[in-house]
């Protein structure tokens, strides 16, 4: 899976409403690699992150050209969506652990798409909570509710979730920009364990924080991406000037 | 002089305000403790008795016929209540013109007085569709009458729920239903219960609705398609006869401590569940 | 690989053909229910107007509506209802005019003077004022009213009037807690006492939500049945006065609905259609009252 492309993205548009969010992108993002999306607020890379698992169809008036392809299979051209969500996992800025216990969270999504058997479910949950490194801390508080883990854990436990289905690619969207420093280390941590196993895709507001974890970094501006290159090249020396001036501090 | 008068403004509004307050719960205090204190001591084990006679005047079948169209009710009511609301919040589109049109016959069915559902259900249930003074057509015209008690308390409860969850379960791949059903309606079961425990208030204290829909017969009905009176309509029946004027007071015990129970129920869920809802497990 | 390696899900298109089939069939479903409210309404309007209007027709609007005299059994009969229309606004004027200052007072209590300590006793017993049903009402007002005002429009008024308390206090309450903070805070600053800051700034701001909450009170008013009839007196003639009895269009359903038959019958159920008509303006007032109270909080 290294090296070969997981995402190709063709000439995408994406409209809300009138207003034009994502221009024209061309992209394709490596498999086992961990990709960063950083750039201002409101300049697409939410958005853009979101086209990949296909989170805007909840989105009103959202309307969307070109093509994202998944290991060449389109992705908005008849492919099931729970599907896509099921191989491209998703986890959210704020952690948001479902009102039941730390044991149906995980289970939630294997007995979404179908297991029952008790002991296949106790396996899964124990595996995700061991790989989202949290499993020492919960393991005696399963049947606990979720919510009443904090909040470094309930992001922890949020990706466990998102592991518990058997993803091939993660889809980050800031997720540590709800935490506290130490729960961010421990998540940061986490992510360069799990590049081993998985795809990751990052969205980040923090600079140092692509440079720490991401192999390659895509810089958004208004909609567009500006420079898409190898992190260590890109934070070293831009190529583009609006590039420089924001890893540099002068915007954004 | 001048700040003189503008104490004496203040003083005069604190009483009115004060008073006002005093008078309303005055006015509840005494109509409780004027029916306990006539009605306690003539509580006797006759009124419990399993057969009605014009002797024992027993409320036990009321009781009984209360909570038969009580459930038939909310065997109605609840589940079209909150599938509308899972249609109004889940999956009507923003501008759907179909919600507009709910909500406005919603807002009309909850301003419809109970003696207009009594005349409806009576022109269509028992006339029309033939069934009768009975229990079913007490209790459908009941489920119109709390339908949008239950839609409105439904819709608020899933408005509540934060949209992170929902997201959080398409995320995982899950299809709307179920969505729905294991993550949206679970966490908004406190305000739905609480709003069904409200529209049970309703059903036990309604009267005009089901005279002339369930019917004044005394005992407890042998079918659904019998008739029978709930314990308002028992209360209304002795109370009007003028004869049994003990067992009314009596019966309006039950009926007050009924209510009374009934709010402190909702007001408990509403409050323990909903307020810790953050913190409560879901099994 | 990864987890699959543990279990296999069970992703075959066979299940997702089954699982589209339950999602559009469950879709359909909950719009189905969502319009049951609708057909309810229809149904509603269908049978009080199909029975109700030929009757009216029959009789003649203006000796229908107009008609100072109501005896229906008599030969040849009379179904005029201006008594009863009469008697339905007198009863509720007063139960307005006696709840709706009460009621309108409690809430500007509840929502600015109440210590929070009182707080948790008082809201649970103005619900329960709501909770009480109107037989109890009805029978309270025989025992208790009766003995000094008779069957007559002043006790069903008084009657009434305590039993819109808990609506006009619920909304009126919500209506005061929706006015914003700041505008308290801002005539405190000006040097305004608590009272004269909350009369003279926070409860005008709230008018229109409070006005909706006294237009509701009227709804629930003149649509009350049982409390009425057990009070009033039911007497079918034009009021007389505050002591004399008079009986409302509520009243007059239930007290005949029993035996009446054919034109009797068609009569009753029109005067259900004018309740309903009555209902329908009061309903109209307060949406339009309620959308200018949102429209109030907002600004």
């Amino acid at each position: 899976m290294k090296d070969k492309s997981i995402f190709e993205i063709k000439s995408l548009d994406l409209f809300y409403g009138n207003f034009q969010a994502l221009k024209s992108i061309n992209m394709e993002l490596a498999g086992g690699e961990i990709t960063a999306f950083i750039g201002p607020s409101g300049c697409g890379k939410s958005t853009l992150l979101k086209t990949l698992n296909r989170m805007n169809d909840l989105v009103e008036g959202c309307r969307i050209t070109g093509t994202v392809r998944l290991m060449g299979q389109d992705v908005y051209g008849g492919m099931d969506v729970n599907l896509l969500r099921r191989r491209v996992g998703m986890v959210f800025q704020k952690p948001n652990p479902f009102p039941m216990s730390v044991y149906d969270n995980i289970a939630f999504g294997p007995r979404t798409h179908g297991v029952k058997k008790k002991s296949a479910l106790d396996s899964v949950v124990e595996k995700s909570l061991r790989d989202a490194a949290i499993w020492d801390e919960v393991k005696d508080r399963l049947k606990k509710p979720a919510l009443a883990l904090s909040g470094g854990q309930q992001q922890r436990l949020c990706i466990a979730r998102a592991l518990a289905v058997g993803p091939e690619v993660l889809l980050m969207d800031e997720p540590t920009s709800a935490l506290d420093p130490i729960s961010t280390g421990k998540i940061e941590e986490l992510l360069l364990q799990l590049r081993e196993e998985y795809s990751i895709v990052i969205v980040t507001h923090n600079m140092q924080q692509a440079t720490r974890v991401s192999d390659r970094t895509a810089f958004f501006l208004l909609g567009e991406v500006v420079e898409y290159a190898k992190t260590e090249t890109m934070f070293s020396m831009p190529k583009d000037k609006r590039t420089e001036d924001y890893i540099t501090g002068r915007f954004g | 002089m001048k700040k003189q008068k503008q104490k004496l403004t203040e003083k005069a509004f604190a009483v009115l305000t004060w008073g006002a307050a005093a008078l309303t719960l005055g006015t509840l205090a005494f109509l409780i403790a004027f029916i306990l204190i006539r009605g306690i001591p003539h509580l006797k084990p006759s009124l419990f008795a399993w057969e009605y006679t014009s002797e024992n005047v027993s409320l036990l079948p009321a009781f009984v016929t209360t909570a038969e169209i009580t459930l038939l009710s909310l065997l109605i009511a609840v589940p079209l209540g909150v599938f509308s609301a899972i249609f109004l919040t889940e999956y009507a589109k923003r501008g759907n013109k179909a919600v507009a049109l709910v909500r406005l016959t919603a807002e009309t069915l909850s301003g419809i007085p109970s003696i207009v559902y009594g005349l409806f259900g009576w022109l269509f249930f028992v006339t029309s569709l033939k069934w009768g003074f009975s229990l079913l057509s007490g209790a459908v015209t009941l489920s119109i009458m709390i339908l949008p008690l239950i839609m409105r308390s439904a819709e608020e409860a899933l408005k509540a729920v934060p949209d992170t969850y929902r997201e959080g379960a398409f995320g995982l791949g899950a299809g709307k239903l179920r969505m729905v059903f294991r993550v949206a309606l679970p966490a908004a079961m406190p305000g739905i219960l609480a709003g069904v425990i409200l529209a049970v208030g309703r059903i036990v204290g309604e009267t005009a609705a089901l005279i002339y829909t369930a019917g004044t017969v005394a005992q407890i009905a042998p079918s659904p398609m019998a008739s029978a009176r709930t314990l308002s309509v028992h209360m209304y029946a002795l109370s009007s006869e003028g004869l049994f004027m003990n067992e009314s007071y009596a019966t309006a015990v039950v009926l007050l401590l009924l209510v009374a129970g009934i709010n402190a129920l909702s007001g408990f869920i509403a409050k323990r569940l909903g307020g810790k809802g953050e913190r409560q497990g879901g099994e | 690989m990864k987890n699959n390696s543990q279990f296999a899900m069970r992703d075959s298109q066979l299940k997702n053909r089954r699982g589209r089939f339950a999602e559009a069939l469950m879709g359909a479903v909950f719009l189905c229910s969502a319009l049951a409210s609708v057909a309810a309404v229809a149904l509603i309007c269908l049978f009080l107007f199909v029975r109700g209007l030929p009757a009216m027709a029959e009789i003649g609007l203006f000796r229908f509506l107009l008609g100072r005299e109501w005896s229906p059994t008599d030969i040849p009969p009379a179904f005029g209802i201006l008594p009863m229309i009469a008697g339905s606004l007198y009863i509720t004027a007063g139960a307005v005019v006696i709840g709706g200052p009460v009621g309108i007072l409690t809430a500007v209590f509840l929502a600015r003077s109440c210590p929070k300590r009182l707080y948790r006793f008082v809201k649970p017993g103005v619900d329960l004022l709501a909770g009480i049903p109107s037989v109890v009402y009805g029978f309270f007002g025989m025992m208790v009213l009766l003995p000094f005002a008779g069957s007559s429009m002043l006790s069903a008024s008084l009657l009434l009037g305590v039993m819109i308390l808990p609506t006009v206090i619920g909304l009126a309450e919500s209506a005061l807690r929706a006015v914003p903070e700041a505008y308290y805070e801002g005539a405190l600053a000006l040097g305004a006492g608590h009272y004269r800051s909350v009369f003279r700034v926070v409860l005008p701001a709230a008018k229109s939500g409070v006005l909706a909450a006294v237009v509701l009170g009227v709804g629930r008013a003149i649509g009350e049945t049982m409390a009425v009839i057990m009070v009033a007196g039911n007497q079918a003639r034009m009021p007389l006065g505050l002591l004399y009895g008079a009986r409302t269009l509520t009243a007059n359903i239930v007290l005949e609905m029993g035996y009446a038959a054919e034109l009797h019958r068609g009569a009753l159920i029109a005067t259900g259609v004018v309740l309903f008509v009555f209902i329908l303006i009061i309903n109209l007032s307060f949406s339009a009252l309620k959308g200018a109270s949102r429209r109030d909080s907002k600004n």
